[in-house]
Order: structure tokens, then C-alpha cells, then sequence
């Protein structure tokens, strides 16, 4: 814990988890659509969420997320006014997630090239965040570390081949945590790999070209 | 290094080097974060701007909460404030008041705050410091400076204790804040590292116990007012112990004892929105208004 652990963050009001959370919320599902843009856009909205998000902005602020402002981003006041200028079509939808956190998102996001996308996630407090799912699939990380989602076929020997690129080529980098998520045997599977400090250039375009990885994405400590 | 797990560790140090609080901090900080002293004072220097901005945009008159439930309150009192030169409570209070209620206001019309130590306390530190630099013209590096001190305070108290309104009631919100504001007032003012301590144990003692109950779930009643009672309990924390008046009960007791109260409290006065002020027939119907009666 540091001493800006306490004077801040610096954020939009009116609340860490309602609103600095949520924009952080969207974010990555900005990452995750890769800077497609988005056509249309569905939130479903769980717990406090449902109750409160009108009243704390955590609608314009996950709006505001998915374009790809910042928690202390003006923008995010007219965020709702913001995407519609640019034709983006949303819709908030309260709900019950059962089991879910109470204060959880799930967004579905629609590219105007036909791209999609799902993330559901909860604000966790504080503004900081825990992302569940990622295109169906579990995942499971903060936010807080560069975290890098590599989308692949699931074949034998590509969690070696992966983790052996980082060894061989780019060795200062530490995984600070890993998880695989596989729904269905022999289909597509995500790796969530958290990595201590930046990525070094040219490791996730190195990982891309990997035989059977689909995707690599790089989520950027939010 | 520093651990920062009691107040009492900041005190020793800070006698055994014969320095400052915002000193041992900030040299500790910037070796701990592998930053440069400068680089971490112009950060803090970046926060307490932002604090100043907030205070501005929350003094227009036309400022609205997003709910329409609050607005204008800081226009009204520093209005106020000149117009009965001074109210009861003087031009240098009630200007302060004015300034934690501006930068309150700004955070629920969605405006850019700087969370000390939560966004629902955000009035209270600009309050205090704020007017110190515009009012009293301290100088801007001391003020800075001091912000590390009420740092300090706040990571001992996050340690011990907490910081959310969820867990641990207002108290943990608006009387961690008013007790680090007491603390880096009585620096500023000259006081010892031991007056900065019972200034901060006084202001927690004097909000022991306060609920968080937002009507509505949203952080504007009670909340734009508990910052001005905390801005007022840590001008006068920090008022007693520079006039020599001891905290019987030593510091780190206090904010154990508040951990230990925020504990205590019933779930229902504890952010959830379903006791205290929140419950109240106006409160549910305040709700109503800003929800609509669809959605409990
Ligand atoms: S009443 Fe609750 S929400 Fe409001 S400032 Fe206090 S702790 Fe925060």
C-alpha cells in the first residue's frame, strides 16, 4: 500500500465501486473488441448494480469504458450522448445473475463488421475490479497487472509453446499468475497469463504467430 | 522502511531522525515506489490540484447531483459566508465549508475528485487544506507536504481498520478522513508528530459509531454533510491539540476501537441502504423519486 493508495485514485464521482469501477468494467471489454467499433451494445446489470446504476452514472461510465475513456475522464458525464453521436446503439438491462457479485456487469458487444464480444465482470470495490468471463469462457484476474488472453485451439503441446516463447525469447518477463479455461475438450480454450511490469515489443505479435492461437490480447493494467 | 502499522512506529521515527511526518513519509514512499522524492512530491502536487478544481467546479451555482436530489450547496454557503460576513461560525469556517461542500457536490454531479480516502469523503481533506492555501496563503509545498502526513495516517488506519463505508460505517469513510485532515493541520501549523497524533485520535474518538445509511444508495444524503462536520471536527481536533490537550486514549487504540465498533454495526447501517437516514419514510420516498417505484 502506498500513500496514493489513499489520496486517490483521481476518478469521476460519485462512487469508487459504482462508478471508477464500472468505467473500468468496460475498458476491457474495449480491449477485448480490439479496437473494432462498437454498433451495438447490451448491458445487463446485476445486484446493486440494477438498483443504483442510473443514480451513480454506472451506466454512462461503463459506456464511457467500452469507448475507452479513463476513471478520470470528463467524458464520462456525457458518455450516453457520446455514443450515440457515433451511432452506437445500447440498452441497460437490470437483472438478477445468480451467484454473481453484487455489484456485476455483463456486457455483449456487437462490432460494426460483425465482431462480438462478451465480458462479465464485478466492481469489486475501491474501484478495482474482477473480470469472470471473457467470450463464454472463465477467466479470472483484476486488472491490475498486464494481463495477456491468448484465444487458441486446444492441442496438445500450446501451453508449452507458449510459456516456452517467453522463456526463449522474452525473459525478463514473469508470470505473476495463469489459468486455462476450456469448455469443451478439443475446442477453443483461453489462456489468462499475468505478467509482472510491460510486455516486452513484438511478444504478442510473436504469440499470434503461434501455430492455433487465434488471438492474442493484451489487456493493459486498467 | 516504514510499516506503517501503527502510529505509534511514525512517532519514534520521526523523533529519532528529529523530522517531519510528511518527510520520513515522502522519503519512504519514493523508495518503496523506485521513484525519485521529486517525481512523488509532483504527483501529490497533481492530487491536491485536482483538489482545488474540484473545489471550483463544485462552487457553481447552477451545480446539480446526477439524481437531482442535491446541488448548489456549495454556492449557497460561501453566499452565505459573504453575505453575514461569516455566519456563526466566521469567514475562515464557513468558507470551508463552503469548499467541502463544493467538492462533495462535484463528485455526485460527476465531477473529476480525488478519493481521501474515499470518494464519499472527498470533501473533507480540499476543505481543510484548500482553505489553508487560498484563505490563510499557506504555502503550496508545505500543504503538499502535508497531504504525505494524512497519507500516513490513512495507510496505518487502512491497516488497522478500513476505509469503506460497506465495512466499517461513516466512521471509516468520514472520520478516517477527518482524522488524517486533523493530523496534517497541526503539521502545518507547526505542531509536534505527537499533537498530529492526538489531533487524529480526537476526530476518530468524535466520530465513533457513524453509520453509513446513503438514501437511496446514493452517496449525497447524508454524505455532502458529514464532509462539513468532518471538516469542523478536524479544525477542532487539530485546535486542541495544539493547545496542548491530550487524547487520553492513544491513537492506535482509537482506530483499533473503531474496527472493532465498525464490526459491530448492524449490516443495515453499513452502505446497504436499508437503516439509518436511508429508511426513513422520506428517505424511501426520496428513492422512489430518483428509482421509481418498479424497482425497490
Ligand atoms: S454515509 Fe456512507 S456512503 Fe455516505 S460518505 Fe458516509 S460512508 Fe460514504
Amino acid at each position: 500500500m502506498n500513500v496514493f493508495d489513499i489520496i486517490g485514485p483521481t476518478m469521476i464521482g460519485p462512487s469508487s465501486s459504482h462508478t471508477a469501477g464500472a468505467v473500468a468494467l468496460g475498458r476491457v471489454a474495449n480491449k477485448v473488441m480490439n479496437q473494432a467499433s462498437p454498433a451495438k451494445v447490451r448491458i445487463e446489470l446485476s445486484g446493486s448494480f440494477a438498483h443504483t446504476y442510473k443514480g451513480h452514472g454506472t451506466d454512462r461510465a461503463l459506456m464511457a469504458g467500452i469507448m475507452g475513456y479513463k476513471s478520470y475522464s470528463a467524458e464520462i458525464r456525457d458518455a450516453l450522448d457520446i455514443a450515440q453521436q457515433r451511432g452506437i446503439e445500447y440498452e441497460f438491462v437490470p437483472t438478477d445473475i445468480p451467484g454473481a457479485h453484487p455489484n456485476t456487469a455483463r456486457i455483449y458487444i456487437k462490432g460494426k463488421n460483425g465482431e462480438e464480444c462478451t465480458v462479465q465482470g464485478a466492481s469489486i470495490g475501491g474501484g478495482n475490479i474482477r473480470v469472470d468471463y471473457i467470450n463464454g469462457m472463465r477467466v479470472d484476474f483484476t486488472g491490475e497487472h498486464n494481463t495477456i488472453l491468448v484465444l487458441h485451439r486446444d492441442k496438445p503441446g500450446l501451453i508449452a509453446a507458449v510459456t516456452n516463447l517467453m522463456k526463449e525469447k522474452y525473459k525478463e518477463v514473469n508470470i505473476g499468475n495463469f489459468r486455462l479455461s476450456r469448455p469443451v475438450k478439443g475446442g477453443e480454450a483461453m489462456m489468462t497469463i499475468e505478467i509482472d511490469g510491460m510486455p516486452p515489443q513484438g511478444m504478442i505479435d510473436d504469440m499470434r504467430g503461434i501455430e492455433n492461437v487465434i488471438n492474442v490480447l493484451l489487456i493493459r493494467s486498467v | 522502511m516504514l510499516l506503517y502499522q501503527a502510529i505509534e512506529e511514525l512517532l519514534a521515527a520521526a523523533a529519532a531522525q528529529n523530522k517531519k511526518i510528511s518527510e520520513l513519509v515522502l522519503a519512504d514512499q519514493a523508495q518503496q515506489m523506485e521513484k525519485t522524492e521529486q517525481e512523488v512530491y509532483a504527483q501529490m502536487e497533481q492530487s491536491f490540484d485536482v483538489m482545488c478544481d474540484s473545489v471550483l467546479q463544485g462552487q457553481g451555482p447552477n451545480q446539480r447531483s446526477t439524481s437531482g436530489l442535491t446541488g448548489g450547496e456549495g454556492f449557497k454557503m460561501m453566499f452565505y459566508s459573504e453575505r453575514t460576513a461569516g455566519g456563526l461560525s466566521g469567514v475562515f469556517m464557513t468558507r470551508a465549508m463552503s469548499r467541502a461542500l463544493a467538492v462533495s457536490g462535484c463528485n455526485a454531479a460527476m465531477g473529476k475528485i480525488v478519493a481521501t480516502p474515499t470518494a464519499g469523503s472527498c470533501g473533507i481533506l480540499p476543505g481543510c487544506l484548500v482553505s489553508l492555501y487560498e484563505d490563510k496563503k499557506m504555502p503550496k509545498k508545505d500543504i503538499v507536504m502535508s497531504i504525505f502526513t494524512a497519507a500516513a495516517f490513512g495507510i496505518v488506519i487502512a491497516q488497522r481498520a478500513c476505509l469503506a463505508g460497506a465495512q466499517g460505517g461513516c466512521q471509516a469513510e468520514c472520520g478516517s478522513a477527518a482524522g488524517m485532515a486533523a493530523a496534517a493541520l497541526v503539521e502545518l501549523q507547526g505542531g509536534t508528530p505527537q499533537q498530529a497524533a492526538d489531533a487524529c485520535a480526537i476526530a476518530i474518538a468524535n466520530q465513533l459509531g457513524l453509520v453509513c445509511d446513503p438514501v437511496a444508495g446514493l452517496v449525497e444524503i447524508p454524505c455532502i454533510k458529514r464532509n462539513v462536520s468532518g471538516v469542523m471536527i478536524a479544525f477542532s481536533s487539530a485546535d486542541m491539540a495544539l493547545a496542548g490537550i491530550r487524547s487520553e486514549i492513544p491513537v492506535d487504540e482509537c482506530i483499533d476501537s473503531m474496527d472493532e465498533v465498525g464490526s459491530a454495526l448492524p449490516a443495515s447501517l453499513r452502505e446497504t441502504a436499508l437503516g439509518g437516514l436511508a429508511a426513513t419514510p422520506t428517505g424511501m420516498k426520496l428513492k422512489e423519486q430518483v428509482f421509481g417505484p418498479a424497482q425497490h
